[in-house]
């Protein structure tokens, strides 16, 4: 700093340029911005001409929807249940048979949704990694490809070559099973939701039920997974999941229940119809059956800030210690998987689903629940970011004491203003009802913690029961000389 | 009548569910024997989905193979030595007497059921009703009294299990084993 002293303040001095391959690569890796900026002329305009035909396009979609020319027909963009119907009956149409028109539909319904989820798979671990790295101040992911985008078929290349190890002493048949098994429940579990009014793959009347249920399958895969491995710290993995699925199945399930309370139904489709005909989220009604959904969710599916079946600090990898190659590979890719399912659940129960106040006349309905998961699943990735893992016996006191007696009480007021909304109908209810919940979760919450609350810290120090009962207090005093 | 689909769900539900009963009885290890039995629940519930009963097989599902499984899963690791061992039981005789008890029940109502007259009647309309709704008001309308009943019986399972894990003993041993020790921790602090 020896140059122009007496200049205002300015920018730092960029470090001296290293020479290296690397450092070249780093300087010369390619931003948005010097993408857009350094084009040559005919490329700039070529993109000019695209963007005015993307524009151009939109707006002619746009009239089309508004003078209603879409509606009901098969070509109906924003409800592709509507073309898979058509085709059903053109199926039909043909004499076949109903099996041909069954099995197709089928067919195509989980073709989508695998093709969905797989899609979302492959960009979902480059998407969390570089948020990630955008919370921690780093950049993550961006070698591979541009803008390291394709990072993920990199890793998947990586773990496929790797060698996929049995422990010796495992039980080989059900050590083969689990990265099989947990897919199950994580693809069967995308079934009811639905993505616009037409446009589900199995509406059935107990979908409430069935996602419970199917989602309780999965610990049995994680259980399967520690205890087949023959190796302790995968054996601690499963316990704590099991320990921790007992626990935060009941808040999931109550805080549910009062969902079927208000909507009167089981079907997932008719819980976002009720939504959409009130004009008004669950989430916003039931404030804390939302935040315990979200909050057990977490627990469920292994992710931090509840990842205590996992933790890498405490027992390796949990569950998967011994998993090598792409079988661990599937385990992430599940965890991945849950954590995206549990954004379309929420967003379905509580925020509302393929709704967004009237905006899904314009908008094809699948894009406004993509956002909504998306928005979820940012959550996720926030709070694995920022939060701190809680200890175990902090989690299972905090489902115990904590959510489920809260649940219970609030699942008590709904079912009281659940069957007063059914008899009553006034136009504003709805919103005294949600003034009420919101000022009964504070109250309810504060008072509650004043029961059960940890208490400031003491200054005494309380000794461990076990050290003095069994005597190594005594000992250590003996050694410190006798003198007490 | 039936169409081939539903007659081969049904068969391989049914090879499913008796192979995976049998599997929990010959296989040595207990926890094979525990996920034997799971998948011998999870044909169950695929069996009562061929008979359109959608809110048992997902009730059977979330009851049977979600949290039973992890009970059983739960009491064997917590018995460790029993966990490799699934071995000869002293109740053979009984065992016996009441799965063949239950199989003459079973007999008797599959026997005595005029199946000509209902396989027309039930099957005909082939749609989901809403099962849940006719369930819930059947529960607490004409069978009040057993689903009370049950409440009661599983509360009163639930105090027990309180009462027997609190180990009133081993607390005053505890205590009395503080107290010998002459520093409770309270006045080891201070």
């Amino acid at each position: 700093m020896t140059t122009a002293p007496a200049s205002p303040p300015r920018r730092p001095e960029a470090p001296p340029a290293l020479a290296t391959p690397m450092a070249r690569q780093i300087r010369e890796a390619p931003t948005l911005r010097g993408m857009l900026t350094r084009a040559p002329a005919p490329v700039k305009v070529a993109g000019a001409l695209a963007g005015l035909l993307f524009f151009a396009a939109n707006a002619a979609i746009g009239y089309l929807v508004i003078d209603g020319r879409l509606d009901g027909h098969w070509y109906d963009f924003r409800d592709l249940g509507v073309a898979v119907g058509e085709l059903r009956v053109w199926l039909d149409d043909r004499g076949l048979g109903p099996w041909l028109s069954y099995w197709v539909t089928a067919l195509i319904g989980a073709v989508g949704i695998l093709s969905f989820v797989g899609g979302v798979l492959l960009i979902g671990t480059w998407i969390e990694r570089r948020l990630l790295a955008k919370f921690q101040i780093r950049r993550g992911p961006n070698r591979v490809g541009p803008f390291g985008l394709l990072q993920p078929l990199a890793d998947a290349i990586k773990l496929v070559q790797k060698e996929v190890l049995i422990p010796r002493g495992a039980d080989r048949i059900l050590f083969y099973l689990p990265p099989v098994l947990v897919f199950i429940p994580a693809m069967l579990a995308w079934g009811p939701v639905p993505w616009a009014p037409t446009m589900s793959y199995l509406d059935i009347n107990v979908g409430l039920v069935y996602v419970i249920a199917i989602s309780s399958l999965s610990v049995l895969a994680i259980f399967i997974a520690g205890w087949s491995s023959n190796n302790h710290y995968a054996l601690l993995g499963a316990m704590r999941t099991v320990a921790m699925m007992i626990s935060y199945e009941i808040p999931v399930s109550i805080s549910l229940l009062s969902v079927a309370l208000f909507t009167g139904s089981l079907k997932l489709s008719a819980i976002v119809g009720w939504q959409s005909d009130h004009t008004m989220w669950l989430g916003l009604i039931m404030p804390f059956a939302l935040f315990t959904f979200f909050f057990s969710s977490t627990a469920e599916i292994n992710r931090t800030p509840n990842d205590i079946a996992e933790a890498e600090s405490e027992i390796v990898a949990g569950f998967h210690t011994e998993y090598s190659g792409m079988k661990a590979g599937l385990f992430l890719a599940v965890e991945l998987g849950n954590a995206l399912l549990i954004g379309a659940l929420a967003a379905t129960f509580f925020l509302g689903g393929y709704t967004f106040f009237g905006l899904e006349q314009w908008i094809p309905p699948y894009l406004i629940l993509a956002v909504k998961i998306s928005a979820v699943y940012f959550l996720f990735v926030w709070l694995r970011g920022t939060l701190p893992r809680f200890r175990l016996d902090q989690l299972m006191g905090y489902a115990w004491k904590f959510l489920i007696p809260l649940s219970i009480a609030f699942m008590g007021v709904s079912a009281v203003e659940a069957s007063i909304l059914a008899r009553v109908d006034l136009p504003g209810l709805l919103l005294i009802v949600l003034v009420v919940n919101a000022a009964l979760t504070v109250v309810f919450v504060r008072l509650w913690a004043r029961v059960v609350g940890y208490e400031a810290p003491r200054d005494e120090v309380t000794m461990p029961a076990l050290t003095t009962s069994v005597g190594g207090l005594r000992a250590a005093q003996r050694l410190r000389g006798g003198a007490s | 009548m039936e169409s081939i689909g539903i007659i081969v769900a049904f068969w391989a539900l049914a090879v499913t569910t008796v192979g995976a009963a049998l599997g929990v009885l010959v296989s040595r290890n207990l926890l094979h024997a525990i996920f034997f039995l799971i998948t011998s629940f999870l044909g169950m519930a695929g069996l009562f989905i061929t008979l359109s009963a959608d809110f048992i097989a997902a009730a059977q599902v979330l009851i049977y193979a979600g949290a039973i499984s992890v009970l059983l899963v739960f009491a064997m690791m917590l018995t460790p030595l029993a966990s490799r061992d699934n071995a000869n039981s002293l109740y053979l005789a009984p065992g016996a007497l009441a799965g063949l008890g239950l199989a003459a029940i079973v007999g008797f109502v599959a026997v005595d059921t005029p199946w000509a007259e209902l396989a027309g009647s039930t099957l005909a309309e082939r749609s989901f009703p809403d099962t849940v709704r006719t369930i819930g008001a059947q529960l607490i309308g004409r069978y009040v009294l057993a689903f009370e009943l049950a409440s009661v019986l599983l509360l009163f399972a639930l105090i027990g299990a309180v009462v027997l894990v609190h180990d009133r003993a081993a607390e005053r041993g505890a205590a009395a084993a503080a107290e010998e020790a002459g520093t409770g921790p309270r006045e080891e602090a201070t």
